[in-house]
């Protein structure tokens, strides 16, 4: 079987080569970043929103356990089902156990990156139930039968007429350019699935212990009908997603619109506090929610990464990362993708298997610079190579750094170093960009300068010789 | 005063004319320039790698041979992030952890020394040309030098400063560079055709391996566009 690594490459060296890819992106992205900026300058003071939404996210983190019972203990103060997850498999466990009580046949659920993180979908599918995605982009790829491309676009990478093509084929709607009329089409599609489903799973922005309740975000109102509509309502939420209070809503709120999509405010914000009680109108009688784990302890647990949990998913860092602008969503084979995905897939599914995502960086910080929760990010790269390097490094990479060392250190040597490669550099054309070449990497689309005749040093100690 | 001038080893070995313009400015601002033949190299391959035991072996010798100098002028601002900010880092619990911080206080990449420290914004050059900016990612992001070049080159007399539409990595990040080379060219690309679109005649850097990066796949491919450092910006009359 092909490593992950390996895979990653081969993505990687196919889709740098798609021009139409590149531009798509770019150009999506590039109008994201004008609509942020915008926004983002109706701020007095970036910098200390910024700091204040670390700080806040700090302060849950710090006193997670009783931060987590305190939601735990509002929330079934109202008479909703609180569950915890250790690990994925648990809390699909736990989902399938709820729909079968229910005697469900068909689920409709909302945009959750915590659900592809466990597989949810296949799980539920193998078990024999329908599952539908409410949120457009995420319905799309759905039809398409892959992953998400983007923690919050889910379809970026697709234009107008592909999902034209998709829909005529998938849901027979005529061919159209317009995107009213394909959100339309999808929407005829969706509304008979929210009526006729049993349970509605969604996921969650955050969660609110002071007053026990989860709070979601989005533009298109499918949430809202996935909570409303059916009779028991499922969210499945990441155990770092809770805040101590109601009033920190009013910074990320906006924050995580803002660096999400540009957008002041998100459309849609509700906060779900319990099932229906007595005398409401609304509500889905049934309410759970799971409390997942699946390995952010162990991001909780490692000191230098533990701001790792501060994340927000607001994708910003993927926005503006120049390898995720290149190589896209999907090539990076991890629920979530781009710089925090490379953080803490190693976290999540183990260090030697995707560790080769730490290195597939420049390390040029931008992700770090965006972050608006100030997630120390390309340092965690950095970090992640070490502790890689440390638990298995490669012979060869060793040694050819040992032998830098041994050289570099001392003068004599380094000056012989040179003289060789200036010879050697002779003959270089005859094996450029070749096999043989051992510049090869750099060499087959990049043109490597020579060895100066006179190097620097040289320079100086023929200056320092005729100064005397 | 008494300037430590450090010359990285890829620019030493390919780029020696970077050196020899930033000699040529310190001294004629009437600084006296050392060079230790045996600071060769901080480290940053292997640190960057995750190697940091093979990296302190080449780092320590270079914190010994620069600890003692009034004031340490580096001649990149990936190798001025690696001293400045991860030295102390990766000296954290040896022996060198005071030395390594005391060192990284005295460190400056060159255009930050010339505009910060010594607060100079003409040295009397001359370059008539269209030229723009590409801030390398470790001066801009670890070291915060945002200003200090372009401030330099806007009293250039005829150069004409314009800004690329992006501050966007190009794509060089060392060892990424060889165990990523697709990924890495095609970062080169966008940010080719970013620099392109100013119509300037030059990109300017104060990393030579940007530099390299971007001549690299300007001459493997063929374009008008040249690459120069900012030393020899400035040097120029």
């Amino acid at each position: 079987m092909k490593t992950p690594a390996r895979e990653f490459k081969e993505r990687a060296a196919e889709i740098t080569r798609d021009l139409r890819h590149r531009k798509l992106i770019n150009t999506a992205l590039r109008n994201y970043e004008g609509v942020r900026d915008r926004t983002r300058s109706a701020y007095r003071d970036w910098p200390a929103a910024r700091r204040a939404a670390a700080d806040a996210k700090r302060e849950a983190l710090g006193g997670l356990d009783r931060c987590l019972e305190e939601l735990t203990r509002r929330l079934e103060g109202r008479g909703t089902k609180v569950h915890w997850a250790g690990n994925g498999r648990q809390a699909c466990d736990l989902v399938l156990q709820i729909v079968k009580d229910k005697a469900a046949r068909s689920i409709i659920k909302s945009k959750s990156m915590t659900s592809e993180e466990i597989h949810l979908n296949e799980a539920l599918a193998r078990a024999g139930f329908e599952v539908i995605e409410s949120d457009l982009g995420e319905f799309i790829v759905q039809l398409r039968h892959e992953p998400p491309y983007h923690i919050v676009f889910p379809a970026m990478h697709l234009t107008r007429g592909e999902i034209s093509d998709l829909f005529a084929r998938e849901l027979g709607s005529a061919p159209t350019r317009n995107p009213e009329d394909l959100t339309m089409a999808a929407r005829r599609a969706l509304r008979e699935k929210y009526l006729t489903a049993d349970v509605g799973l969604t996921g969650a922005n955050f969660a609110i212990a002071e007053t026990g309740m989860v709070s979601i975000t989005e533009n298109e109102g499918n949430a809202r009908l996935t909570g409303a509509l059916p009779k028991t309502m499922i969210t499945l939420l990441g155990i770092e997603k809770v805040l101590w209070r109601l009033e920190d809503l009013a910074l990320f709120l906006p924050m995580l619109a803002t660096m999400g999509t540009g957008q002041p405010l998100t459309s849609y914000n509700t906060l779900y506090g319990g099932p229906r009680q007595p005398g409401e109108s609304d509500g889905p009688a049934e309410f759970h929610v799971i409390l997942l784990d699946n390995g952010r302890t162990r991001i909780l647990a490692d000191p230098e990464q533990r701001d790792a949990l501060q994340c927000i998913r607001c994708g910003a860092c993927l926005n503006v990362c120049p390898i995720y602008r290149n190589v896209g969503g999907h090539t990076y084979g991890t629920t979530y993708s781009g710089p925090i995905g490379s953080v803490i897939t190693p976290h999540f599914r183990g260090l030697q298997d995707w560790k080769h995502l730490s290195y597939a960086s420049s390390l040029c910080g931008a992700c770090t610079e965006v972050c608006p929760v100030m997630i120390d990010l390309h340092h965690h790269l950095l970090q992640n190579r070490r502790n890689a390097a440390r638990g298995k490094p490669s012979k060869l990479e060793r040694l050819a750094f040992k032998l830098f060392a041994a050289i570099i250190n001392r003068p004599w040597l380094y000056q012989l170093a040179k003289r060789m490669g200036r010879t050697g550099q002779r003959f270089h054309p005859l094996i450029k960009g070749g096999r043989l070449d051992p510049a090869r990497a750099w060499t087959r689309t990049r043109e490597l300068p020579p060895i100066a005749r006179e190097s620097f040093k040289e320079y100086w100690r023929r200056r320092e010789r005729r100064g005397r | 005063m008494k300037i430590t001038l450090f010359i990285p080893c890829f620019v030493d070995l390919m780029f020696p004319q970077v050196g020899i313009a930033m000699v040529k400015i310190l001294e004629r601002l009437g600084h006296g320039v050392e060079c230790p033949e045996e600071a060769a190299c901080c480290g940053q391959p292997a640190f960057n790698s995750g190697y940091w035991d093979e990296a302190r072996e080449v780092a320590v010798h270079t914190l010994e041979r620069l600890r003692h100098a009034e004031v340490v002028v580096i001649a990149s601002g990936s190798c001025g992030a690696m001293m400045r900010v991860f030295f102390p880092e990766l000296f954290r619990g040896t022996p060198q952890e005071a030395a390594a911080k005391e060192l990284a206080g005295k460190c400056y990449e060159f255009s930050d020394f010339l505009a910060r420290k010594l607060g100079i914004t003409d040295l009397g050059a001359r370059f008539p040309a269209r030229v723009t900016y590409h801030d390398g990612c470790h001066g801009l992001r670890e070291l915060k030098i945002h200003d200090q070049p372009r401030v330099l080159l806007r009293h250039v007399r005829g150069l004409e400063l314009v800004e690329m539409s992006d501050k966007v990595c190009c794509g060089f990040g060392g060892t990424f560079a060889a165990k990523f080379p697709l990924i890495s060219t095609a970062m080169a690309e966008v940010k080719c055709a970013q620099a392109e679109e100013t119509g300037a005649d030059y990109i300017v850097s104060s990393d030579s391996s940007c530099l390299m990066q971007i001549q690299g796949l300007i001459d493997k491919r063929g374009g008008k566009l040249k690459t120069i450092h900012l030393a020899e910006v400035l040097a120029a009359s």
